[in-house]
């Protein structure tokens, strides 16, 4: 019995093996490589002078095996704070047009960028785009209520069109520079109007239209103290805020006319 | 196998913000946008000379050009109040110096202006409620603006033609002597003006006007101005001074609701405006008391003609984009 039993066993694992090399590559043979990065900045500060920044993502690929067969691809994902946006749209009434009311959009990213190897759904498939929310068409997320009266799909791409055309959302295939399957490095032009918080970055590593390996980061994006003084002011101290800039705008209408009595009088 | 080198290393610059800037910028906390220091102060002395020569605030200006830099819509009708302040200040102070302001009618106007804006915040509700507010407040621009504008236009340049013949060149009033304003009980005497008219007509111009305001979200001097000329029949210098005086108010009051229920006052955004448009406003004011009062008027009737027009093409016009976005729900 114990005989039989083992005569089985071997069977099975002899099987395995066969089987083995058939099979499209494995999990454990794809951990092989990994994605190690690193930002020029961990962290932006808005000052005054702020007029956009750029972000310099360096990065290589650890491997502990002998590379597989092909080239690896690299995507990089930054993906800044989102807000909910209300999408409208104009209409003709009565011969004008007019804003309708509007779809609000929940989910709606402040910058989105896409750098990558080569054109996204080249070096990515469709179900890894789908599965990671990768592409610009997943920039954009509606989750409340779709009703049938309007088009909510429409809005949603709206939105993703018109931050596009804002220059907020943007792809750069072939952004990503690759020396020697090992080094890669790209630069991500942060707009003048950045927005504060979290920014992500995901970096993902491909083989085969494949991820194999994913890496995120986190850069807080945060005004400088004086900047943050005054967010902080008109928001918590509203009334001596507005009282101030009125004191402030009388005071300089006040210098500007003695000034002038001055100079001309 | 690809070469790093070969490639060009993302030369292009992505993503840059479409705002205008110029070469050096300044970064507004509270709107969190990056604008050219020099393109601020420009706009702020732009709209201030307008200020100091023809006694509006500017607002109908103001606010589609920061609108147009990228300034979020409600961050640019806060600032755009509040530098009025500084504006029609300033203006106020040069005018009170020459004894061209009559306070007393500034203030039975701002009187019936304040009324007219508690009454016209509620009129605003209910129209809410009844949809087509939007299409509303679009017509009112259009109608408005179109009437003030085309009838100062012909006024002003019939005044012209007139005062190039000899003889009087003073504004004609809507109404002729002896008709029914002068009839309407509570006289009272405005120095400055030269005036012993009823309060009522002031009171209800002020009414009209500040209904208006909290409709269309301006300070209404381009109502105001044309009114005191052509209704109440005030002198064109007088009616500069006094127009300013109210303005100080009404854009005092929205700025400190702006601030307080919005949080949507820019402290840099409105200094940058400020510094350029009280300097553009004394410089207004001194260019004003060197033109013909006719020419002033035309001017002003231009500016509104040219707005209204504006509107009307928008409303009329089928848009290139049908989407637009707003950050927030509105």
């Amino acid at each position: 019995m114990g005989k039989r039993s083992m005569r089985g066993l071997v069977a099975v694992a002899a099987l395995l093996f066969a089987a083995f090399p058939a099979l499209p590559p494995a999990p454990s043979a794809e951990a092989e490589e990994r994605v190690v990065s690193l930002l020029s900045q961990n962290r932006i500060s808005i000052n005054t002078n702020f007029d956009g920044s750029e972000l310099v993502i360096t990065g290589a690929i650890e491997r502990f095996s002998a590379p597989p067969e092909g080239d690896p691809e690299i995507v990089v994902v930054v993906i800044g704070p989102s807000h909910p946006a209300l999408v409208r749209k104009k209409e003709n009434r009565f011969g004008i047009w007019i804003n309708d009311a509007g779809v609000r959009i929940d989910e709606t990213p402040s910058f989105y960028a896409i750098s990558s190897t080569g054109p996204l759904h080249d070096v990515m498939s469709h179900a890894e785009d789908l599965r990671h929310r990768v592409g610009l068409e997943h920039a954009v997320r509606l989750i409340g209520e779709s009703t049938d009266e309007f088009y909510p799909e429409d809005y949603r791409v709206a939105a993703i069109r018109l931050n596009t055309a804002r220059g907020f959302y943007f792809e750069d295939p072939g952004g990503v520079a690759m020396v020697d399957d090992l080094l890669f490095q790209t630069r991500v032009q942060l707009p003048s109007q950045l927005t504060e918080g979290d920014y992500r970055v995901r970096i993902f590593l491909l083989r085969d239209r494949e991820v194999v390996d994913l890496s995120e980061n986190i850069v807080p994006v945060r005004k400088a103290s004086f900047e943050r003084l005054i967010h902080n002011t008109a928001t918590e101290r509203p009334v001596i805020y507005g009282t101030i800039s009125i004191i402030l705008a009388l005071a300089a209408g006040w210098l500007a006319s003695a000034i002038f009595r001055i100079i001309f009088p | 196998m690809r070469d790093g080198a070969g490639k060009t290393p993302v030369a292009a610059v992505y993503g840059a913000g479409k705002g205008i800037r110029g070469q050096m910028s300044i970064y507004l906390p509270v709107a969190e946008v990056s604008v050219g220091v020099f393109l601020l102060l420009g706009m702020g002395g732009g709209v201030g000379f307008l200020t100091g020569l023809l006694g509006v605030g500017g607002g109908f200006l103001m606010t589609p050009l920061l609108i147009l830099i990228g300034i979020p819509p409600s961050v640019a009708v806060a600032c755009g109040a509040n530098q009025m302040v500084a504006s029609s200040f300033s203006g106020v102070l040069t005018h009170w110096r020459r004894k061209t302001v009559d306070f007393r009618m500034g203030g039975v106007l701002l009187a019936g202006g304040l009324i007219g804006a508690v009454a016209g915040v509620r009129l605003f509700a209910f129209l809410r409620t009844l949809g087509q507010v939007e299409l509303l407040v679009s017509l009112c621009y259009v109608v408005v603006l179109g009437i003030v504008g085309g009838l100062m236009m012909w006024e002003s340049i019939g005044a012209l033609m007139r005062s190039k013949r000899p003889g009087e060149a003073k504004p004609q009033r809507l109404h002729k002597k002896g008709t029914w304003i002068r009839k309407l009980p509570f006289r009272m005497r405005f120095h400055q003006s030269k005036l012993y008219i009823s309060v009522i007509p002031p009171l209800l111009i002020g009414l009209f006007v500040g209904v208006l305001s909290a409709l269309m979200g301006i300070g209404g001097g381009f109502i105001v101005v044309p009114a005191m000329i052509y209704i109440l029949g005030m002198a064109t210098t007088v009616v500069m001074g006094t127009s300013l005086f109210q303005i100080i108010f009404v854009t005092g009051a929205a700025t400190m609701m702006h601030a307080v229920y919005n949080h949507t006052v820019d402290g840099i955004l409105v200094m940058m405006l400020v510094v350029g448009g009280v300097i553009g406003t004394q410089i207004g004011a001194r260019v004003g008391h060197l033109i013909k009062a006719e020419w002033l008027r035309i001017i002003l009737a231009t500016v509104v003609v040219a707005i209204c027009v504006k509107f009307g093409v928008d409303l009329v016009r089928p848009p290139d984009e049908l989407f637009n976005i707003a950050e927030g729900t509105g």
